[in-house]
């Protein structure tokens, strides 16, 4: 139980290459936070700093108030779950699970070992497998007994790092719901490393995206999607990935290659006259005519369909087009920041599986400019954000937050005694 | 890769069995010889004509043991002693190499290496003069100390290789849970170095056990006389007769250990411990 504060954390490695630049976090007791971003982005570097093998050039690391920069990493009483396990090869799983309790020798007798790593193996279903070598076990069972060593103590704090990026698609889903629920009924403070953004936005409390070591914007995974505060955080969260495309500002309208839609009034277009901006469409915010009727304020456009991928539940369509030279160049940038490579510019739709738009179509779609982001291409910053809008929605997840805890709280009342309790 | 056909599969065996037999032959070679009687011994066949036990008595018993038997134990101490303390000192500077960066980190691997190739013979002159100013000459200290210089070098190489090997989360994970450096070098690097502490003393032993120049160079007597020593100071049963006999029973009961050494810690060198602990 730990409130963990990051405060101008900088890592400049040997080079002077700050791989951290100035990030500074606050993780509520009890709270998951999501460390996210592209691979480089200094995410992993972060989360060791934290557990203290990695020095921190300069900024504080407090965690309960107390400064823990010089501490080593076992007095720092954090449990850490690596991304490639790090299991005791020549332990059994039981000792495994039980290493942490019998370095503290002296201080646990050995009943308490076997009951609190019997209740770890009980809560991670290993009980059949405590006397088995990890050798002899699969890369799911190997994850479980990892999380064993991390929750058999009571640690502060628990911090994964990519834990489940050796893991398949299925099993993946599984130990993430696994992890979520885990979280929960321990209310223990989390701090979650992965680049996977779908595991971002499911998983995390709040998320941290960070891009080449700068914090780029911490928020709830609702308001990353719907209030992004720039061109990368957007590109970033969701998927298939919002469509940027260019646009000119011309009188109160903005120019795309397919349409015009109004100027929203935040961006203040009688001064940009002329001017080149991006806008962001998430995939899933257009709609095909045929299948949904356009609302009134809905921009209705026609495109020629390239490519189209039928998935079952949906399709999603693409659509491409000739991007302006400038805009064209900063856009594959990113996309290459993003670990993208698209060869073309093109607009990725998400249509309702019942549509009847096929490859070679001329499809008619609309979607609704109140939606859509602006953005200045040289800065990135999203001129449309709407920070009223955005404290609402932190505001709110803060709260869902505080009543699963509470939650969480209850039903392990109910039960004998929550994993942890004992010190 | 595919399954090998037939023929090919025959012919690999075949291979085998050349290179087998002809690693093999001298050894056998030598068996028989040492059973051989003297009057035996240049019959021109390779077998002995009527097997007899009397080289090994020989060297067991009478004026051969006196020569033999101090000389075993001599080699047995130097060798068990000098291979004990490379292997403590090169588990520690191998660690380091591994784990830690620090300035003339290769200046240490780079001498290790120079040491380890230099001429053995270059330092038996300087070393005969010295030891026998110092009082080291014809002792067991006076031998352990040239063999460390055979057996560090090699020691230290083979187990930074093998420390290298055993990923660095798996200390890193200790330390989380809560262990000092040295609980995480004893519970974990320890244990999952041990092959190769085990591969890298065999192979220092050997190197010990197999030395000749030192031994006959800084030697005199039995006080510290080893083995391979020994047995070029073996005379036959008159001053006509070649010790032929003798010596193959000696050396064939001083390649007894060397055996039993690699038969029993055939398992533990090798080095498949480490697998499950990381996601290969």
């Amino acid at each position: 139980m730990a409130r963990i504060e990051l405060k101008n954390i900088v890592k400049k490695y040997g080079d002077g290459f700050p791989a951290v630049n100035d990030v500074s976090i606050d993780i509520a007791d009890g709270e998951l936070l999501i460390l996210v971003g592209p691979s480089g982005c200094g995410k992993s570097t972060l989360l060791r700093m934290i557990v203290g093998l990695e020095d921190i050039t300069s900024g504080d690391l407090l965690i309960d108030g107390e400064r823990v920069n010089d501490l080593a990493p076992r007095e720092r009483d954090l449990a850490m779950v690596f991304q490639n396990y790090a299991l005791y090869p020549h332990l059994t799983v039981g000792e495994n699970i039980a290493f942490p309790l019998r370095l503290a020798h002296g201080k646990v007798s050995e009943e308490e070992v076997r009951s609190r790593v019997q209740r770890a193996a009980d809560m991670l279903e290993l009980n059949e497998h405590l006397d088995r070598k990890p050798a002899n076990l699969s890369g799911g069972q190997r994850q479980r007994v990892a999380m064993g060593r991390a929750i058999v103590r009571d640690a502060k704090a628990f911090l994964f790092d990519e834990p489940l990026s050796n893991l398949d698609a299925k099993l993946r889903g599984q130990m993430r719901t696994e992890i979520a629920r885990m979280q929960r009924s321990l209310a223990t403070t989390t701090v979650y490393v992965t680049h996977d953004q779908t595991e971002a936005m499911t998983l995390g409390d709040r998320v941290a995206v960070l891009r080449k070591g700068v914090l780029q914007q911490v928020a709830s995974p609702r308001e990353l999607y719907e209030q992004p505060v720039n061109l990368f955080v957007a590109g970033f969260i969701g998927s298939p990935p919002m469509n940027f495309l260019p646009a000119r500002v011309a009188g109160d309208r903005l120019q795309l290659p397919f349409c015009e839609v109004p100027a929203p009034a935040v961006i203040g277009a009688e001064r940009r006259q002329g001017e080149l901006l991006v806008v962001g469409v998430r995939p899933e915010h257009f709609d095909d005519v045929e299948v949904t009727e356009a609302p009134a304020g809905a921009v209705t456009f026609s495109a020629p369909v390239d490519v189209t991928e039928w998935l079952g539940n949906e399709l999603y369509a693409y659509i491409p087009f000739e991007a302006a030279a400038e805009t064209k160049e900063q856009l594959a940038e990113l996309d290459r920041e993003l670990d993208g490579e698209s060869m073309r510019s093109q607009l990725v739709v998400t249509l309702d599986a019942m549509t009847s738009v096929r490859d070679g179509d001329t499809a008619q779609l609309w979607f609704d400019p109140d939606r859509m982001h602006v953005f200045d291409p040289s800065t990135g910053e999203n001129l449309t954000r709407d920070e009223e809008r955005a404290v609402a929605i932190g505001e709110l997840s803060e709260k869902l937050r505080l009543r699963s805890l509470e939650r969480a709280a209850r039903s392990s009342g109910g039960r004998k005694e929550p994993m942890g309790a004992r010190t | 890769m595919g399954a090998m056909s037939r023929k090919e599969k025959g012919l690999w065996y075949l291979g085998a069995l050349f290179i087998v037999l002809y690693a093999l032959l001298p050894v056998a070679w030598i068996v028989s010889l040492s059973f051989k009687a003297e009057s035996d011994l240049a019959n021109r066949s390779f077998l002995p004509t009527n097997a007899t036990g009397e080289n090994y008595s020989g060297i067991f018993s009478g004026d051969g043991a006196e020569l033999f038997l101090p000389a075993l134990r001599n080699s047995v101490i130097v060798c068990l002693v000098a291979t004990v303390i490379a292997v403590v000192l090169a588990m520690f500077a191998a660690y380091a190499i591994a784990r830690l960066d620090f300035p003339g980190k290769r200046l240490v691997l780079t001498s290790a290496l120079a040491v380890a190739v230099f001429p053995v013979i270059t330092m038996v002159t300087p070393l005969f003069n010295l030891w026998r100013q110092i009082g080291l000459y014809d002792t067991i200290p006076g031998l352990v100390i040239p063999y460390l210089a055979l057996t560090l070098p090699i020691s230290i190489w083979t187990m930074s290789a093998f420390f290298r090997g055993i990923p660095w989360d798996m200390e890193q994970a200790a330390q989380v849970d809560g262990a000092t450096s040295w609980q995480a070098f004893r519970k974990v690097i320890v244990p999952l170095a041990a092959p190769g502490v085990f591969t890298t003393a065999i192979i220092a032993f050997f190197i010990a056990w197999n030395d000749f120049v030192f031994g006959i160079s800084l030697t005199s007597t039995s006080r510290a006389q080893p083995v391979p020593a020994a047995l070029s100071s073996f005379t036959g049963s008159s001053y006509f007769v070649q010790p032929t006999g003798a010596i193959s029973a000696a050396a064939v009961i001083v390649t007894i250990p060397v055996v039993l050494l690699a038969l029993v810690f055939q398992r533990r060198i090798v080095a498949g411990l480490t697998n499950g602990a990381v996601k290969g």
